[in-house]
């Protein structure tokens, strides 16, 4: 019932990311803009039931692929219990291949682990932790209205060390309200000294529905004086650059423009995402791509739990929640993506790629924009010319250099 | 038909200023005299376009002819031709008014006389017709019918005792106005043996028959087959087929005599050769001469009009060709600019009329214009003698070899109640106008004469008016001439690059003013590049204002999660949907609308 392979062009299927999503978090922060919400008495057992039978249903559709990579994203996916986390592993393992030395990532937040948990998690099969941290100082974490400090974090750390967790992401955010660049350098060089294995350090977002829209609006000024102001645009640059740096000092890459790694730390799931290789969304709003198709499950948490009982519209009603804003990439559309996806990785695309996946030469389709954009210093090829990356200023402008890929219809 | 003579017929307009209630009163008098049914009415039935409608202004003039049966038992014929309502088409309005025998004056019973009554009605007694006044809307609470009817006595000099009081909206004393049409408006001279002599007060363009001729015989007959010339075009056709007027239909006949209103068709392709004014004869038996009154309407404003899709230059050539069929008064030849590419010098009338024209193209035609600053035309007096009429500012000389310049003048009229005389002069000597004198017209309303440089009431003088004097002030004026200024040419540097589109004329004195404005407003509307860019106003090389937009310093999705691309991907679809809608100035992309910014640079309302 999948389409088939819509052209000679279309990428060779690599392994498959799986992503699982985790609506639900304890308190909703106010930055977030996220398909997440505190769940009801009784919602997440439900939903898992309903995870499962996604699971169930999707698997005749990847028979032909092998899992690489697993990531539980959220959300809070730490909410979930150890042996609610072990089921759904285990139908992975039931009904689709899952290669040997998969990744298998979960997301949590300091506050709903312990160290038993941890423990669980771990005899689960999960292998690497992310943890949102966001800040070290714990005036900031209230700001943003996460639900812990400092102290519960590090407590958190060690267990997960102790756990046998060997592979753990600290998640970190910059531009706060009332951050100053000193005060990030403290956050990112104190986490640094704890050696995860890998950090993301995203810039704050206001995102318009989150009551931090309400409070700074799209021109990022505090609506009153009682509001601590965001840092302005040089001094958030600044963050960012000064983050690469300090980082590099110790020992860390960046790999792309939001995430730094130790060496073979990358996380193989999000590169999939940038490589465009194949993944499959479980889970409510989750999205998909398989055979330069894209969809995405529905965004309505009620419509989903109720998605497989018995008395729903039957094969037709399912696939119409579970294959929403299908689209079918056009050549150029996949052209574009690989572009505006691979440059955000550090190392760039490999030009001779393009020619493999899409049968025409790099330079054939954009050589008038690669030309511009290098004369404005915001690409370079390197390695003889054989990759193509952005520069740093690239980076700051990147949205500027990807609307150039953009082809015409 | 025939049963009908000469002195049976009635050739009238109705004059009124804007909103007095022409356009009802004229649907009034159609419905009573019977033509048509209540239920054939269109609301208005000879405001044809579209447009017109929404703007409630007459934009061509047309006729209808109607039957009357009067009190007295004889059956009339009435001519009712309309006439358009704005300054800007004052020259239609005189030969519309040239081709009518008498004319009914609109006056609003709350409002009293308004500048533009007093032009119409002068206009009318200048054309030797017979004026009689009505006083409209007399069912509305405000209405003041004694104090209008001592006004139109006092000020205009009309006998206004026996005025029809009416309501043309609800129908009310219509009949009066009907009998009074009959009684003081007379019949129409010439004889029908005379060689033809007839004035065209309007022509249509008609993709079947080609031009259709509005025109009012004074002497003579025309019929199918007459050979007609143009006296002052010097075209000549046979007649295919003459005609008059049905209400929103031609209703041909056997031939038009002396006295009478009708149309003729000849296979004409172009109104060009049709002009307002011009007289048709017969060509072998030719009038001695032609009617007076006729000239040739030069456009007072022009601009650039350019596709904002450059791939549609040939769609609104074909655009402007099919709108000039209908309106010879209307130019347009090709330009170039290096901002904004291929497109049209336009000349206008008025700003009216030009805006009239740019909504029509981008309705009717489906196209996206950019429109440069309108501007007047300047006469330019080279040192060698030579003089230059100037209607595009990238063509103005080397100021090395300019002796001087001359800008065209108007003589307005600004009506106005007393309490805001001071605002309005102000205004006044802001735009650089010279006072010539203030008569009250009663104990609170004036009228205030100035004359003013058309450059200075071409963008937003009515507005400014209308905001200073809470819309109490009327306005109207007619071009005087020109006279000697201190006039300089403003660029507009972005990025050190000089846009040619962004180049306009400008009094000496208020050079550095428009100039700092522009730049003020241009940075508004240029969007941040990567680079910083410096935003000039330059007099002769010489900069005298500056702003910078400032570089962009980031741009960028820190996150972008859960593999959910398609939202990313919209994100920069609508940023490239953004520059679609820019123009490319070296390498510095200016959004379409800040090549109209010019046009609102007013704060001072």
């Amino acid at each position: 019932m999948r389409q088939e392979t819509l052209s000679p062009a279309a990428a060779p299927k690599g392994p498959l990311g799986l992503y699982i999503h985790i609506p639900f978090c304890r308190r909703k922060c106010l930055y977030c803009d996220f398909l997440s919400a505190p769940a009801a008495q009784g919602t997440i057992e439900r939903y898992l039931r309903a995870l499962d039978a996604q699971l169930l249903w999707e698997a005749a559709n990847c028979k032909g692929y092998e899992v690489g990579t697993i990531f539980f994203g959220g959300g809070t996916p730490s909410l979930l219990e150890p042996q609610q986390v072990a089921g759904v592993l285990e139908r992975i393992r039931d009904c689709y291949r899952l290669s040997k030395d998969a990744e298998i990532t979960l997301e949590s937040n300091p506050g709903t682990l312990t160290e038993e948990k941890l423990e669980g998690y771990r005899q689960a099969g999960v292998n690497r932790l992310s943890i949102g941290l966001q800040s070290v100082f714990d005036a900031e974490l209230k700001a943003l209205g996460r639900i812990h400090d400092y102290g519960t974090f590090l407590e958190n750390y060690r267990s997960a060390r102790q756990a046998g967790f060997s592979n753990i992401n600290v998640d970190l955010m910059s531009a706060l309200p009332g951050q100053t660049l000193s005060g990030w350098m403290d956050t990112l060089r104190r986490v640094a000294e704890l050696l995860p294995e890998h950090i993301s350090a995203y810039s704050l977002i206001i995102e318009e529905g989150t009551p931090f829209w309400d409070l700074y609006g799209q021109d990022r000024r505090p609506r009153d004086a009682s509001v601590p102001p965001l840092p302005g645009e040089e001094e958030e640059r600044r963050m960012y650059e000064q983050t690469r740096e300090l980082l590099h000092e110790y020992g860390y890459v960046r790999y792309e423009i939001s995430n730094y790694a130790r060496p073979g730390f990358a996380c193989r799931h999000n590169v999939g995402y940038w490589t465009r290789r194949p993944y499959l969304g479980i889970g409510l709003g989750s999205a998909s791509l398989m055979d330069n198709v894209r969809w995405k499950v529905t965004e309505d948490l009620d419509e989903y739990l109720n998605c497989f009982a018995p008395d729903t519209a039957g094969p037709e009603g399912v696939k119409a929640l579970l294959r929403q804003e299908e689209q079918v990439l056009t050549k150029a559309e996949q052209m574009e993506e690989f572009l505006f996806l691979g440059l955000r990785q550090s190392a760039g695309i490999f030009v001779g790629d393009f020619r493999r996946q899409f049968g025409t030469g790099l330079r054939e389709v954009y050589g008038s924009v690669t030309a511009r954009l290098e004369e404005q210093g915001l690409l370079v090829f390197y390695e003889d010319g054989r990759r193509m990356k952005l520069t740093e200023r690239g980076i700051d402008v990147s949205n500027y250099v990807f609307s150039q890929f953009l082809l015409e219809e | 038909m025939a049963t009908i003579n000469q002195s049976n017929i009635r050739n009238f307009c109705i004059i009124a200023h804007i909103d007095h209630g022409k356009s009802t009163l004229a649907d009034r008098i159609i419905e009573k005299t019977g033509l048509l049914t209540s239920r054939e009415m269109q609301d208005q039935v000879l405001d044809n376009m579209e447009l017109e409608r929404e703007r409630g202004i007459t934009i061509k003039s047309q006729a209808v002819r109607t039957i009357y049966k009067a009190q007295n038992g004889e059956e009339y014929i009435f001519n009712l031709i309309d006439t358009p309502g704005h300054v800007d088409f004052n020259y239609e309005v005189s030969r519309s008014l040239a081709a009518c025998d008498g004319a009914v004056l609109v006056v609003d019973a709350a409002q009293g006389i308004e500048a533009q009554t007093l032009a119409n009605v002068y206009l009318a007694l200048d054309h030797d017709l017979e004026v009689f006044p009505v006083i409209n809307k007399i069912d509305l609470p405000s209405a003041q019918p004694e104090r209008v009817i001592e006004e139109i006595e006092d000020v205009i000099g009309l006998e206004a005792k026996d005025a029809p009081l009416i309501s043309a909206k609800n129908g009310i004393n219509i009949e009066e106005v009907l009998e009074q049409i009959v009684r003081k408006i007379p019949s129409p001279g010439g004889s029908p043996f005379n060689p033809l002599q007839a004035l065209i007060f309007d022509s249509i363009y008609d993709s079947y028959k080609g031009v259709i001729v509005f025109f009012r015989v004074m002497e003579g007959c025309v019929r199918k087959g007459t050979r007609v010339r143009m006296m002052a075009t010097g075209a000549s056709f046979e007649v295919v087929e003459v005609g008059y007027f049905g209400a929103g239909q031609f209703i041909p006949c056997e031939e038009l005599s002396a006295g009478m209103v009708g149309y003729l068709t000849a296979s004409i392709k172009n109104v060009k050769d049709t002009r307002v004014g011009d007289t048709v004869t017969d060509a072998d038996r030719p009038c001695d001469s032609p009617l007076p009154g006729y000239k040739k309407v030069n456009p007072m404003v022009y601009c650039g009009l350019y596709p904002a899709d450059g791939a549609k230059y040939p769609d609104l050539r074909d655009a402007l060709e099919k709108l000039q069929l209908n309106d010879a008064s209307l130019f347009y030849e090709p330009e170039t600019s290096v901002a904004l590419g291929f497109g049209f010098r336009c000349g206008f009338l008025g700003l009216l009329h030009l805006e009239i024209i740019q909504e029509r193209l981008e309705r009717e035609y489906n196209l996206d214009l950019v429109t440069t600053a309108p501007g007047v035309v300047y006469r330019v007096h080279k040192l060698n003698g030579e003089m230059i009429e100037l209607t595009n500012p990238s063509n103005l000389p080397d100021p090395a070899v300019i002796d001087y310049m001359e800008e065209p003048i108007v003589s307005a009229e600004i009506m106005v109640t007393t309490e805001f005389i001071g605002p309005i002069m102000e205004l006044c000597q802001e735009r650089r106008g010279r006072y010539l004198g203030m008569e009250y017209m009663e104990a609170t309303r004036a009228l205030l004469r100035y004359e003013l440089p058309l450059n200075e009431i071409i963008y937003d003088f009515f507005d400014a008016l209308k905001s200073r004097s809470r819309g109490y002030a009327s306005f109207d004026y007619e071009i005087k001439g020109y006279e000697r200024s201190e006039l300089v040419k403003l660029d507009i540097l972005v990025n050190r690059e000089e846009v040619d589109a962004l180049s306009f004329i400008v009094y000496g004195g208020s050079a550095y003013e428009r100039g700092r404005k522009m730049c003020e407003k241009l940075k508004e509307e240029i969007p941040r590049h990567l680079f910083e860019i410096p935003i000039q106003a330059a007099v002769g090389g010489k900069i005298i204002a500056r702003e910078t937009v400032k570089a962009m310093r980031k741009d960028v999705l820190a996150k972008c999660y859960g593999g959910d691309i398609t939202r990313k991907k919209k994100l920069l679809e609508k940023q490239k949907e953004g520059k679609k809608r820019m123009r490319q100035i070296g390498n510095v992309e200016i959004p379409q609308k800040a090549f109209m910014s010019v046009l609102k640079l007013d704060d001072r309302k």
